[in-house]
């Protein structure tokens, strides 16, 4: 401690004693003045103070409107036109009434489980317009709208969750989880964020093949706690992948809420940390989601570079069919976000305000979207279900001889038996 | 990448070979996701040990997609890296993954020996359009094996699924796979002295399991003993153990099958100890001797 003060001292009288004119130290770049390590790049500090991590004020939350559907600055309108922003709102909407008569369906044990997306039907949209129709999609399982905005028709959606012969996925999984190979749209997987490294890797492929395609990958906040996203988030940026990293906000994993989540701010935070691109962005609000998820891919795909958006929203529904979120939150609370705070309202707010759209409208299409959700709900609760032979395939790429055997077993003993079976309410 | 991939990179590149961040979920989970948007990566573990940090990737989302997509997801992914017990590096270092692997409907799980098995198994792995784990040997890396012609040329694969008779014999059949199967020999050799003609089994691959070799090597010699270096309880040799029963070879047993494994301890660090806990060639010996009653 002496010494340095020492050490101070003479630098000063040499700096600014009678040789000080003639020759500073300063003019002479001195390397160990900045930190030569290999991990990192920084002046020195000879003061000791720690980063305080900002909760308070932290990322600003970007949005486009107000709660009433007013654009805040006319240049961040996107100018989407009339039909794009009705699409939007149509898709929401249609989304909206599946959820709901899903939802009545388990609750009369029509499907076994179902997942509901009020209040997020913003984040969903809002992205889906801003990407190319064959970039790859990865969802956790709260994505249905950017589905649905693809043009997943109804009937496949009721397929799925009734499993029935013709539901794609051959009624091997639970209710939404929705995959689509012609519209991008990968699988769902149930294991929370593990799609966040195998969307990376799929971006590196994507970068290794085709220049302009990007990857973009939803989670919720609670996943962003897993290994996994730490491991993704790192792998993206190291490995310069064009993938938008898009996590949904909404204020609970099941039970746990943000307090209890994470002490940080948030997961927009994060992203620095990582090297990535990151943006807070307002989740019900559908330009604020589109014009950042727009950019977000522009630049991912120009730069090969990962972008991390943080899309603030609320789950107002409870986490599925298996929860009673009245159990840890106010109904007051969920009441505040359905009227106040709602991506379909603002939007219909601003489509109102432009002339696009009235209370005839509006109750014209809440029949005529009904009535389509309906009949595909019907029609899926008519159907078979697959055949029992599907019970074998697809375990291999190829059928292995000992799941053939055993598949021709089946099929002797329910050519002898199938009466006691009840055969009727399957496929051949 | 330890030794395996030497000199990989210098001849095909950044784009080719690449070095990780170190986490396994990670590095295995971008795998899974380049090989279901096209690729056919091969994902190296340092040993199987570390792919634990990573099974959920493996079993969950590389095993069951294709099931679980109905066919429209393909994960043609190779898992490979040393397996089992090595030297000096104690439990958490030495575990043998065939028995959780091989569990597993979804994966392919395959185990060599020689070197010929090493290089036609993993051409055959890259090429399977299916989740392939390839349980190497720290151990055999270093040890020379000849090679035929037919071995050494640019496309030679061996199968997976069949399993290879590396000696033929009379009295008593010995299966094995990886390492052991050398043990397997040499037991073989000493026993030969004695009159003892044993038929050593290479099952090559553990799943599936080429079960239809071993039932016809049984019903030639009437005895059975399975040597590996994993753990007894749910392992490799109960598996065989249960299929000879459940087809046609059983009736042509002599005596009950017997299962030479490691010790159903976690690997202990010192030498005398680390030694007594596999499987070496005089606890071969003794087995099929008790087998064959002399």
């Amino acid at each position: 401690m002496a010494a340095m003060v020492a050490l101070r001292a003479l630098r000063w009288r040499l700096l600014s004693g009678p040789r000080a004119a003639r020759r500073r130290l300063s003019d002479f770049p001195v390397p160990e003045e900045k930190p030569q390590f290999p991990g990192a790049s920084a002046e020195f500090a000879d003061r000791l103070e720690f980063i305080q991590p900002n909760v308070i004020s932290g990322i600003p939350v970007y949005r486009v409107m107000d709660r009433q559907g007013h654009v805040l600055s006319p240049d961040q309108d996107p100018q989407l036109p009339q039909e794009a922003v009705l699409k939007l709102y149509r898709t929401m909407t249609l989304l909206n009434t599946m959820d709901r008569i899903l939802y009545e369906s388990q609750r009369q044990g029509r499907i076994s489980f179902y997942m509901t997306n009020y209040g997020e039907e913003g984040t969903h949209v809002g992205s889906a317009a801003a990407l190319d129709a064959s970039d790859l999609v990865f969802g956790q399982y709260r994505e249905a709208g950017v589905l649905m905005y693809r043009g997943y028709p109804l009937d496949l959606f009721m397929a799925q969750c009734y499993g029935n012969a013709s539901d794609t996925a051959k009624g091997r999984q639970m209710p939404v989880h929705y995959g689509c190979r012609e519209r991008h749209f990968v699988t769902i997987s149930s294991p929370l964020a593990t799609q966040i490294p195998q969307a990376v890797g799929a971006a590196y492929a994507i970068k290794r093949s085709d220049g302009n395609r990007a990857v973009i990958c939803y989670f919720g906040e609670g996943a962003a706690s897993e290994g996994d996203a730490h491991a993704g988030f790192n792998f993206a940026a190291t490995l310069e992948c064009p993938i938008v990293f898009f996590c949904r906000n909404n204020g609970y994993a099941i039970s746990t809420p943000t307090s209890e989540q994470y002490r940080g701010d948030g997961i927009a935070a994060r992203g620095p940390g990582y090297g990535l691109l990151s943006i807070r962005v307002d989740g019900n609000d559908v330009f604020a989601v589109y014009n950042a998820t727009r950019e977000a891919r522009r630049r991912a795909v120009a730069e090969n570079q990962p972008v991390l958006i943080e899309a603030m929203t609320y789950r107002i529904g409870h986490h599925s069919t298996s929860d009673d979120s009245s159990a840890y939150r106010s109904v007051d609370e969920v009441n505040y976000w359905d009227k106040q705070d709602h991506p379909i309202s603002r939007l219909r707010h601003y489509m109102v305000n432009r002339g696009w759209w009235d209370e005839e409208q509006e109750k014209g299409w809440r029949k005529s979207s009904r009535k389509m959700v309906m009949e595909a709900f019907e029609e899926a609760e008519r159907k078979p279900k697959p055949s029992p032979q599907l019970l074998f395939s697809d375990v291999y790429r190829e059928l292995p001889p000992h799941l053939r055997r055993q598949r021709a077993a089946l099929e002797r003993h329910l050519q002898l038996y199938g009466e006691h079976y009840p055969l009727e309410h399957f496929e051949k | 990448a330890l030794q395996i991939s030497r000199g990989l990179w210098k001849k095909y590149g950044d784009k080719r070979v690449i070095d990780t961040p170190i986490s396994e979920m990670g590095f295995a989970g971008i795998a899974v996701g380049a090989a279901m948007a096209g690729l056919r990566p091969v994902c190296e573990f340092m040993t199987f040990n570390f792919s634990m940090q990573a099974i959920d990737q493996v079993i969950n989302s590389a095993a069951k997609t294709c099931y679980m997509s109905a066919g429209s997801i393909a994960v043609p992914i190779v898992f490979r890296g040393p397996n089992g017990a090595s030297a000096g590096v104690a439990a958490q270092h030495s575990q043998c993954f065939a028995a959780w692997y091989g569990h597993c409907p979804g994966l392919k799980v395959v185990s060599p020996w020689s070197s010929e098995d090493s290089k036609g198994l993993l051409k055959a792995s890259i090429r399977d359009d299916n989740p392939v784990v390839m349980l190497e040997n720290e151990l055999l890396y270093g040890v020379p094996f000849e090679m035929s012609e037919q071995a050494q040329s640019k496309d030679f694969i061996v199968p997976i699924g069949k399993a290879k008779i590396e000696r033929e014999g009379t009295h008593v059949t010995l299966v094995s796979h990886s390492r052991p199967v050398g043990h397997c020999l040499e037991a073989a050799a000493v026993l030969a002295k004695e009159g003892v003609e044993c038929e050593v089994v290479n099952l090559r691959t553990i799943r599936p399991m080429d079960i239809e070799t071993v039932e016809a090597s049984v019903v030639k010699t009437n005895h059975l003993v399975t040597v590996e270096g994993g753990w007894p309880q749910f392992g490799v040799g109960a598996e065989i153990c249960a299929r000879i029963m459940e087809g046609p070879a059983f009736n042509y047993l002599d005596a009950p099958a017997v299962r030479v494994t490691g010790a159903d301890v976690p690997m202990p660090y010192a030498k005398i100890l680390e030694d007594n806990c596999i499987p070496q060639v005089k606890d071969i010996i003794f087995a099929v001797k008790k087998t064959l009653n002399i």
